[in-house]
């Protein structure tokens, strides 16, 4: 016998999706304004939201009227059928045609500007931000009172290729180790295994700030400060307990049958390490490769203490920092540049989503 | 011999990474591969050495080519960091003279670091409680919806974002301009929209403003919970839903009295790890407001004491203070450990 479902009431599945769909945009927007930004000149980037790309109604001038010097500015005064004090003016009147009279600029000097509803989008794309952002070069704006500056873009590509040489070896470092480590619990016998391990989960979540203050201090003493060894080295420390319990996780649930054959064979730990084990454990690894990718290539803490302020060692997640402190309303700059630190975890994570889903179920807590 | 010259290769290897100008990519890549080198070089050699001793002794030392390693690097790197920091969050700023707890009582008194604390439970309290709640919203939801795999997508995204990036996106949104000019940020955009004044929404009335540096890490590691949680509720016996469905419960009903109960573990587990992470934030709070406007957090003022003040005391008295707030989920992962583990 079947049991047949009932069909849920269609308003209701109605509205969790509109619910659904509502939240949707709202975790998208972000990343869409970010992105959409990136694209616009500098000028509309600065000067209209990234949304009037979008066709949408604004008021476009028609008519421009020169006031003249003998209007009572105090008083009421009349332009284009319209009239109202120079407050009411300056906030725009709305004649019966549909017309908007509005005064811009300050009482003496300013013009009146008659307007009509038209139809625009501000859609004027480019991707000159990127190349500013990326090489450094130096750029031209013009604000809309006619001013042009001359502005510094800034080296990302540089800072890019930072993040990749840190990135690295800072995945596979702790990739290795740990899975060594994870296969001398899972399948090595000997005394004090169950004390070590409970030492690997109790540093599971211990917060990295604790480690920073001796191992700065250590790395100073050696002269290593500020050298990607110094990262490399820090990230597979930090990285590692969640490398070994992972990885312990999946390969103690490897069939006993496999390994003790091999054994029996004779191979050496070794040998089953390398010839079974780790082939095996292909899904895993890729799972906390991608886990501590994002991890090191997202990283802002590790990298600001040990690599130090040298602008051309620094990291993406650095740069783009400091582009913030010091240029926090270039926003042509900090869009385009936010975008140049996304696109490779972005590419990584929707290639391997699954892998890193796995992951995350495989890492949390519960086992 | 094997071992003295893998011992002479690390030491080479170090010297050459650590004082090396060639390029950075080539040195990574030499990294990479002479690591891969070495390892093997390390355990080769090891294990050569354990088959020459008396079989006994074969036996009792067979694990350390494979958890030595990692374990010296573990305790050097995360262990014995707890102990160092300990004991020197108990010394002056410099480490040169013994002050016993003076450091956490200034901790615990000065108004700035009460301030802190402050934010720090407004972070656990909204930044926590909102992740866990979007994402359990969103993982019941998209469970039932045709377009599960691109809702969760869409909602897991972010994870791949860096703080810092997200500070950027936010920061755009957030971006406030004078009232005669057209405002460039979303949330000033619509509330000019809809009549209202533009404010500066990071700077705002303290201590308020915390909640828009909060919402980020919420937009940030909803996606997170939901995964999780979605897995848990799929595994949540359909014969159990049925039957109280047709016993006529309520959708919220079966929600909270039998999927809610099902997925406790996860729903802990993730509470635990959205709570340690919201706890440590950092990235945020310095790109967005350098910790003015009172928005400083634990880990901005541990940045603030060591690295700015050069105060090595306060900063690791502030570290401990932090490894202490996660000493519960510590308890509880050992626990489960111990009751879960038949080594």
């Amino acid at each position: 016998m079947t049991v047949t479902t009932k069909r849920r009431p269609s308003p209701r599945a109605a509205l969790s999706g509109i619910a659904l769909a509502l939240l949707c945009l709202l975790w998208l927007l972000p990343t869409v304004g970010l992105l959409v930004s990136s694209f616009r000149t500098a000028d509309d980037v600065r000067s209209t939201g990234w949304w009037t790309v979008l066709p949408h109604r604004d008021w476009r001038t028609v008519a421009t009227i020169e006031p003249g010097k003998d209007i009572d500015r105090n008083g009421i005064m009349e332009f284009a059928g319209v009239s109202g004090t120079f407050e009411e003016l300056r906030a725009g009147l709305v004649a019966a045609d549909g017309r908007r009279v509005i005064w811009l600029g300050n009482r003496r000097l300013g013009t009146v500007q008659v307007q009509e509803l038209q139809w625009k989008s501000n859609l004027s794309l480019t991707v000159s931000n990127y190349e500013n952002v990326l090489t450094g070069k130096q750029y031209e704006i013009t604000n809309e009172r006619g001013v042009t500056e001359t502005l510094r873009g800034d080296d990302l590509s540089n800072a890019f290729l930072n993040s990749l040489a840190v990135t690295l070896p800072s995945v596979l470092l702790p990739l290795v180790v740990g899975a060594f480590a994870a296969y001398g619990f899972a399948w090595v016998r000997f005394p004090g295994r169950t004390a070590l391990f409970a030492l690997v989960v109790t540093l599971l979540v211990v917060p990295l700030q604790i480690s920073l203050v001796p191992v700065l201090s250590d790395y100073v003493r050696i002269d290593l400060n500020g050298t990607y060894l110094a990262v490399w080295l820090a990230h597979a420390g930090f990285g590692l307990p969640l490398a070994i319990y992972l990885l312990y996780n999946y390969i103690a649930s490897l069939p006993r049958e496999l390994l003790e054959a091999a054994m029996v064979d004779g191979a050496s730990h070794l040998t089953i390490f390398w010839r079974i084990v780790v082939p095996l454990s292909g899904p895993i690894l890729a799972s906390y490769a991608i886990f501590q990718f994002l991890w090191v290539w997202n990283d802002y803490l590790v990298a600001l203490i040990f690599i130090g302020s040298q602008p051309n060692v620094q990291v993406l997640t650095m740069r783009l920092a400091e582009i913030v402190g010091s240029r926090g309303n270039d926003w042509h700059l900090l869009t385009a540049g936010a975008f140049v630190s996304m696109i490779l975890p972005f590419a990584i994570f929707f290639a391997l989503q699954r892998h890193f889903v796995r992951g995350l179920t495989a890492g949390s807590v519960k086992s | 011999m094997a071992l003295g010259l893998a011992a002479l290769l690390i030491w080479q290897g170090f010297i050459f990474l650590r004082d090396t100008d060639l390029p950075r990519l080539l040195v990574a890549l030499l990294a990479i591969g002479g690591s891969g080198v070495l390892m093997t070089l390390v355990y080769v050699a090891t294990d050569a050495v354990l088959h020459a001793l008396p079989p006994a002794w074969t036996r009792r030392l067979q694990p350390l080519p494979f958890v030595l390693p990692g374990m010296v690097m573990v305790g050097y790197f995360v262990a014995l960091p707890m102990v160092r920091t300990f004991i020197a969050s108990l010394f002056s700023r410099d480490g040169s003279v013994f002050v016993g707890l003076a450091n956490y009582v200034t901790l615990f008194t000065e108004p700035f670091m009460l301030v802190t604390f402050r934010n720090n439970l407004l972070w656990l309290i909204f930044g926590a409680g909102l992740t866990v709640a979007f994402g359990l919203l969103i993982a019941a939801l998209a469970d039932r919806s045709r377009h599960e795999k691109l809702v969760k997508s869409v909602i897991f995204m972010p994870m791949a974002i860096s703080l810092v990036g997200a500070g950027i996106i936010w920061k755009f949104i957030y971006a406030v301009k004078d009232t005669s000019e057209p405002q460039i940020g979303l949330l000033n955009a619509i509330v000019v929209a809809f009549g209202g004044e533009p404010e500066a929404w990071i700077q705002l009335i303290q201590p308020w403003n915390n909640l828009f540096l909060i919402v980020i890490v919420v937009w940030l590691q909803t996606g997170y919970a939901m995964v999780l949680f979605s897995a848990a509720i799929k595994s949540v016996p359909s014969d159990l839903l049925e039957a109280a469905r047709i016993d006529g419960a309520s959708e919220a009903r079966i929600f909270f009295s039998i999927v809610v109960p099902h997925i406790r573990p996860t729903l802990i587990a993730v509470t635990a790890t959205v709570v340690i992470f919201t706890l440590k934030i950092f990235d945020i709070v310095l790109v967005m407001t350098g910790g003015q406007f009172g928005t400083d957090v634990i880990a901005t003022q541990f940045y603030n004491q060591y690295f700015v003040n050069r105060n090595a005391g306060l900063g690791s008295a502030i570290a401990i203070v932090l490894l202490a707030a996660v000493v519960p989920v510590i308890v509880y992962n050992l626990r489960h450990f111990s009751r879960s583990e038949p080594l």
